[in-house]
């Protein structure tokens, strides 16, 4: 069967003005334990990329610069 | 991901160590404490800082066998009695022992507990009978800790690696695992001497009620995988009917908490506002008293906590709101929960295997060692039952050090290369294909059977429906599609969750009688029956490749516990019910 794409409502957002992804920091991406949050190539930005989100928080704990929050998944609240 | 050839790197260690949550790590350090020469290496599926099920840090001790509170004896009879006898008391007893040590231990690592003005550890009662809890106000830093420690020791970490299956030498001993990047999908062949598996619970095994996937109460990457690899290397797993069901904060899913809030004055409540059990550790006859009243029309069920002092509430959200689940108070701020105004609504998880609150999981001794040569296993996923974080510690260093022995009296051994072939190609299929069905929809399938189907009350007929079905989702895998490796990393914890929807089944179908008050209650065999079945049940993979059981008979008791003592357990209803103020 072919595979449709859906679309979702992200729970971990990025303050892309705080984020400094572009200056190699990855520190959401590393600590992650589901894998979910990537780079954005293009934009040089960290975003959430999968729905897979536990809200455990390490994301927004361990960014140096305050750019990440993670909401509780829409779901769920 | 094209079909070319898999890329692999092949590594030897002497210890290899399935998982950096709590267990894992701790079995590393006491592995290279026992023997600083030894070659020591972590596999981590995520990333060894932040992951497991104590990734954000733990709230307290729930079971703390502290001198002066509580002895080893009376905690072996206390978690004896709260498993309606069947335990291993020796693996108990030796966690019991090693409880003090490690959390002097920890304590000096820097892992901060609570203590009173003299200094000494702040005790508190939630257990039926005994006093096991020390609270952990400022228990956020554990992980760094940890980590601190594994650098300062040079055990070396591959983050971002999916062990998959576990390799054994001509003579049936271990001989290592094979893991796949969950990044690149290039395969890491670590051959050892010795292998501990520390991969937490079977925490994505039920589906939440929200039908949110990753809403689960253990850590969602904790999905089953060391369970479903020491049953493919044909390690004995235990008592797995007895499932992990836990009463959580309704749609959140994580722990309210009531070991922490009860020693404050907090308690389990109905509708009406009224106390219905007397203890609120978590046990099958509490899960089963808490179904009860569901059913009875006097839920939902709350944690109780508005008739509480202003500042013992700030207390309570002060250690709530920063440690172990730590979104909790994002969650009630959304829906406008206040633990001064209202209670805090609750609800009965779905189910997961998980020795951490309940008793099942990949049979271990009191060294850790599981029934193949050189396989260990600890923490939420080994037998010791109602170990908690620290039973993850003790467990994994005593696995630790008896590994680092091990190691010394055996050679690398051989493992066989078809074997390697024939797993790589299993791990690679789904990305072979272009289109087809997706991890996604294949596992919430098989998590929405196993609510239909295997959920106590349980009843034989729905059970073996769900065999049924699973057999034909496992047909379906021929068309599971991995289009890239984060795919491919949930198209692998998919097939895990499926071998542990089978071995959920197959387990409770073997056991006809009920026990463990609402973990294993099956309407078809409503009484306990201790003349057949007062034994562990082991679940295991025959020679041919079938899912088989046996008995096997529950070691002497090193603590004797009374017939009249052994039922402590089953009267947690309240007597007449009483007003809560």
């Amino acid at each position: 069967m072919p595979i449709i794409t859906q679309a979702k409502s992200a729970a971990v957002v990025v303050d892309e003005a705080k984020c400094i992804a572009e200056k190699g920091c990855t520190v959401c991406v590393d600590v992650c334990p589901l894998d979910i949050l990537a780079i954005d190539e293009g934009r040089k930005k960290a975003y959430m990329k999968y729905d897979e989100c536990w809200y455990c928080m390490p994301c927004e704990a361990d960014c140096p610069t305050g750019a990440v929050k993670v909401n509780i998944p829409y779901l769920l609240r | 991901m094209s079909g070319s050839d898999p890329k692999t790197e092949i590594i030897e260690t002497d210890l290899l160590v399935i998982g950096g949550g709590t267990g894992g790590p701790m079995a590393a350090i006491k592995a290279k404490e026992a023997n600083p020469k030894l070659r020591v290496l972590v596999m981590e599926k995520a990333n060894v800082k932040r992951s497991g099920a104590i990734s954000m840090g733990m709230d307290g001790l729930n079971n703390a066998v502290v001198p002066g509170y509580a002895t080893p004896e009376q905690y072996v009879k206390e978690i004896t009695v709260a498993n309606d006898g069947i335990v291993h008391q020796k693996a108990v007893m030796a966690y019991a022992t090693g409880s003090f040590p490690m959390i002097q231990y920890l304590d000096k690592l820097g892992v901060k507990f609570e203590k009173d003005g003299s200094g000494e550890y702040n005790m508190r009662k939630v257990h039926h009978m005994g006093t096991y809890v020390l609270p952990m106000p400022e228990g956020h830093n554990v992980k760094k800790v940890l980590y601190r420690q594994l650098r300062r020791l040079q055990v070396a970490v591959t983050n971002r690696y999916m062990a998959t299956r576990l390799l054994k030498g001509p003579d049936g001993a271990i001989a290592g695992a094979v893991g796949v990047n969950t990044r690149t999908g290039e395969f890491l062949v670590v051959r050892a001497k010795a292998v501990v598996l520390a991969c937490g619970a079977a925490g994505r095994l039920g589906l939440p009620a929200s039908g949110y996937m990753f809403g689960t109460y253990e850590n969602a990457a904790n999905c089953g995988d060391g369970y479903a690899m020491a049953y493919h290397a044909g390690a004995e797993l235990a008592n797995l009917e007895c499932y992990q069901i836990n009463p959580l904060i309704k749609d959140y899913n994580g722990p309210s908490c009531a070991y922490v809030t009860g020693p404050f004055g907090g308690f389990t409540a109905n509708n009406k506002g009224d106390r219905f059990i007397e203890c609120d550790y978590w046990s099958g006859q509490m899960m089963l008293e808490f179904w009860r009243e569901l059913q009875s029309g006097n839920g939902p069920v709350y944690l109780k906590m508005d008739h509480l002092a202003e500042e013992t509430i700030s207390e309570i959200e002060t250690i709530l709101h920063t440690n172990e689940r730590p979104s909790r108070g994002r969650f009630h701020e959304r829906r406008g929960n206040d633990y001064r105004k209202r209670p805090v609504e609750m609800h009965i998880s779905e189910i997961g295997f998980c020795s951490g609150h309940s008793a099942s999981g990949v049979w271990v001794d009191e060294t850790a060692r599981t029934t193949i040569p050189g396989l260990y296993a600890v923490g939420d996923m080994a037998s010791v039952p109602h170990n908690y974080m620290l039973g993850a510690f003790v467990n994994g260093g005593i696995a630790g050090a008896d590994a680092a022995e091990y190691c010394a009296g055996v050679d690398l051994p051989a493992y066989d290369e078809g074997f390697l072939k024939a797993e790589q190609e299993r791990v690679l299929a789904p990305t072979r294909r272009g289109d087809g069905l997706t991890p996604f929809e294949m596992e919430f399938k098989t998590r929405r059977l196993v609510n239909d189907y295997l959920e106590p009350p349980k009843v034989t007929a729905k059970m073996e429906i769900a065999q049924r079905r699973f057999a034909e989702i496992r047909d379906d895998l021929s068309e599971l599609c991995a289009r890239d490796p984060h795919e491919l990393l949930r198209a692998l914890e998919m097939q895990t969750i499926l071998d542990c929807a089978d071995m959920a089944a197959a387990a409770s179908l073997y056991r006809t009688e009920s026990r463990w008050g609402f973990y294993h209650l099956r309407v078809d065999h409503p009484e306990t029956d201790n003349e057949n079945w007062y034994c562990h049940t082991m679940l295991y993979k025959d020679e041919q490749g079938r899912m088989s059981h046996r008995k096997r008979e529950i070691d002497p008791y090193v603590v004797p516990v009374e017939e009249e003592e052994m039922a402590a357990y089953h009267q947690l209803r309240v007597k007449t019910p009483v007003a809560a103020e």
